[in-house]
């Protein structure tokens, strides 16, 4: 039983909360996609940015000496989350909206969104430098052991605190996310408009509002993943930057423009990351009693070398793009 | 417009004298050097985007292809390593190489003999695990062997780095050649995302396959193809003249490798070739529909890119002489030569000149510059009572990012043509 604890540690837990992260983010890449039909690239420095806003917040509660039964970082989220939607709104305004009314192109979009990511990017390391910051500075990172001994296993179960109300914040805030967009009426409106923009705009639908609500829930749950990934890892000022491929190829997989298979596509890259990198001896290793001695598992026996962990996202994101480019739910086409 | 481009570029000649009367000559001789190499590699990318249309943003791995192979074809050999088993063993792993390609193309080929559909689907992904398999299988013990026993490394050929350049500019090429067989059916946006996702899969490799390329252990010192300043201090010259003396030597070897590509691309582009190109960028259905076979000239056209970015990432490796996988970033490789070219006026071969040379002056001096404006203003804070600066060494580094990312999104809103516009001839 030992090694089926090790697999659960190693790829499950791992893999559950990378997948919760990149399905955040990447349904902020879809909508946008959806709405305004542009590659958002500025998405990682929104998570960033969003993440020191909740960093600074949890030392100003640090500072006031408010103690909370739960990480800071969860009780300043929601507040935080505001803070990044007023930042993504005033992006826009700033940089995006007045491309769009000239008629750009989304191509020039997309540059302008390289722009933003370089100055946002700048400005963050201009304040905080290159060195990373963490969120359990002055409060302990509370790590569950659970005791698996009565199944017969010598290895505790290990999972964080933050890892389980990571999960729990990204399940209830994709529920909620649910039913916005099949119950409220901006949630049909922005369905409508992802569908077909000039048709929602004949039929009434008032498309800058919901280009602005997009853009509201765009920069809060980029707040939410970057904080969260901040609080499982430790903040740097690249802490986003380097995910923001896997995140593309998680909306991508799942089918741009599709806030579901963005989900779907998030879970997938995150456990096919930590699949193809996990040492299969390790869950095997029992079965060396049976095989014979010339069939007997390596020492190494994973799908690729840990070096190429990320790689792994890139080679399914071009196997989809040649096999199937609407991705598994259907996106918009290439 | 030839008299504002004159004036642009009597500008960018005034602002290179006022860097080298401040910053000193050894240091503008440097930098205009790599700004002739980057000038390369935007005139590349104005091919592929200003000419083609076509969106690439996996420049730094074009450029990682350059440096490798110009490390690869001018270092050194390495006597250690052909006389160990290493080359035996890479053999093997070549030709366990071809086995799997050629099991992956049969199994291509499985409905020939009355395997279709969901079926063959799966003999290929089947064909692809098997040949990935054996190919793993001879290629692992090889690098492990030759990392610890045979080497440590494949070393380089010990030939005149021109041909590296030369080398770096066909391996490039080639690499497009596949990347864009894969890649060029896609609509822009996914296209980019494809080209970024291909780039890290380069630097992935290159960084990592330490028997091929020492990995981040880095190669150095390549040699110049031109005299080193040593070379003219073993003559006597004092250190601050060599240094000039052999910048300018290398300086006077990049121009006329730009010269010669200019030349060339210009006339490709106002010959019937060009012409062809513009049609399939401005409206490629239009293009078909006249008997262009569009896939195959935009393929062509981002060969020829790449070569030039392999070519000019060659000609910055052995200018700094050190090959090292972890300095390429994608702000530094990729992002810098897209806002060269932007800024500078895409479609047209001088703007991109023009835009290569501002871009790196201004991402240079954004650094040193910062720096004095941080003295100045940490001065002034401390006079009145605030206290310095923290860390202005640090931060002014990181300036230049920042300044990057301000003359884009300023170039987009108030010059999106560039600063010197691509002219559209009206023939007719």
């Amino acid at each position: 039983m030992t090694e089926i604890i090790f697999f659960i540690n190693q790829v499950v837990i791992s893999g559950l909360v990378l997948g919760c992260i990149y399905a955040l983010g990447a349904i902020g890449i879809t909508l946008i996609f959806g709405i305004l039909r542009f590659a958002h690239f500025a998405h990682s420095e929104l998570m960033t940015g969003g993440a020191f806003i909740a960093f600074l917040l949890a030392s100003a509660f640090a500072a006031w000496g408010i103690a909370t039964p739960i990480p800071t970082g969860f009780v300043v989220l929601p507040l935080a989350m505001v803070l990044a939607a007023i930042l993504a709104l005033g992006i826009d305004k700033g940089f995006y909206a007045p491309l769009r009314k000239r008629g750009a192109r989304p191509v020039t979009l997309l540059i302008a969104s390289i722009g933003v990511t370089l100055m946002i990017q700048g400005l963050i390391r201009l304040f905080f430098g290159a060195g990373s910051y963490s969120f359990f500075e002055n409060e302990p990172k509370e790590i569950f052991r659970i005791d698996t001994s009565a199944i017969g296993s010598t290895r505790p179960l290990v999972i964080t605190e933050p890892q389980v109300l990571m999960i729990v914040v990204t399940l209830a805030s994709v529920v909620a996310l649910h039913f916005f967009l099949t119950r409220s009426r901006l949630g049909k409106a922005m369905r409508a408009m992802a569908d077909n923009a000039d048709l929602a705009q004949v039929s009434g639908i008032n498309t800058a509002l919901v280009v602005r609500v997009t853009w509201v829930i765009a920069g809060a749950l980029a707040c939410m993943a970057g904080t969260m990934l901040a609080l499982d890892v430790t903040l740097k000022p690249d802490l986003a930057f380097n995910i923001i491929l896997p995140i593309f190829a998680a909306a991508i997989v799942g089918g741009l423009g599709q806030a579901y298979g963005a989900i779907a596509g998030g879970l997938l890259i995150g456990f096919a990351e930590t699949l193809a990198v996990f040492n299969w001896t390790m869950l095997f290793r029992p079965l060396n009693a049976i095989l014979p001695d010339w069939l007997q598992l390596p020492a190494q026996l994973a799908l690729v070398p840990t070096e190429y962990k990320l790689t792994v996202a890139f080679v399914i994101l071009v196997v989809t793009l040649l096999v199937r480019p609407t991705g598994i739910f259907k996106g918009a086409s290439s | 417009m030839i008299q504002r481009s004159l004036a642009l570029f009597g500008g960018l000649f005034v602002l290179i004298l006022v860097i080298g009367w401040v910053m000193g000559l050894p240091f503008t001789s440097s930098r205009l050097v790599e700004a002739a190499a980057y000038a390369l590699i935007a005139l590349g990318l104005n091919i592929q985007w200003g000419y083609g249309g076509l969106f690439n943003f996996g420049i730094m791995g074009f450029l990682m292809v350059g440096g490798a192979a110009v490390t690869f074809i001018s270092f050194p050999v390495n006597p250690e390593f052909w006389g160990s088993d290493g080359p035996m063993m890479l053999g093997r792993a070549l030709f366990a190489f071809a086995i799997g390609a050629l099991i992956v193309l049969a199994a291509r080929q499985a409905h020939r003999i009355g395997i279709t559909g969901k079926w063959k689907g799966a003999l290929t992904v089947l064909a692809w695990f098997v040949a990935y398999v054996l190919y793993r299988s001879q290629l692992d013990p090889a690098a492990a062997y030759i990392e610890s026993a045979g080497g440590g490394w494949v070393g380089g050929l010990g030939a005149h780095p021109v041909l590296g350049w030369l080398f770096g500019g066909v391996l490039a090429a080639g690499i497009a050649y596949i990347v864009g067989k894969i890649c060029l059916g896609l609509r822009t946006d996914y296209l980019a995302i494809a080209t970024i996702g291909i780039s890290e899969i380069i630097r992935a490799l290159i960084k990592n396959m330490d028997w091929l390329t020492r990995g981040t252990l880095t190669v150095s010192p390549i040699p110049w193809p031109t005299p080193l300043p040593q070379d003219y201090q073993a003559g006597g010259m004092d250190i601050a003249s060599s240094l000039i003396a052999a910048r300018a030597g290398y300086l006077v070897l990049a121009l006329v490798v730009l010269a010669i590509v200019m030349w060339l691309i210009s006339r490709a582009y106002s010959g019937p070739w060009g012409r062809m190109m513009r049609a399939i960028r401005d409206n490629h259905i239009a293009a078909s529909s006249m008997g262009k076979n569009v896939t195959a000239r935009q393929l062509e056209i981002f060969v020829f890119g790449s070569v030039l970015m392999g070519i000019g990432g060659a000609m910055l490796v052995s200018f700094v002489q050190i090959f090292d996988p972890s300095s390429y970033q994608p702000i530094n490789h990729t992002f810098l030569i897209w806002v060269m070219v932007i800024v500078g006026g895409a479609g047209n071969n001088w703007g991109a000149l023009f835009g290569a040379v501002l871009l790196w002056l201004v991402w240079v001096v954004s650094e040193p510059l910062s720096k004095a404006v941080f003295d100045f203003v940490s001065y002034w804070s401390t006079n009145a009572g605030w206290g310095a600066i923290p860390e202005i060494e640090a931060r002014s580094a990181q300036m230049r990012v920042f300044v990057l990312g301000l003359v884009i999104t300023i170039a987009l809103r108030f010059a999106p043509k560039g600063l010197i516009p691509e002219v559209v001839k009206r023939e007719g």
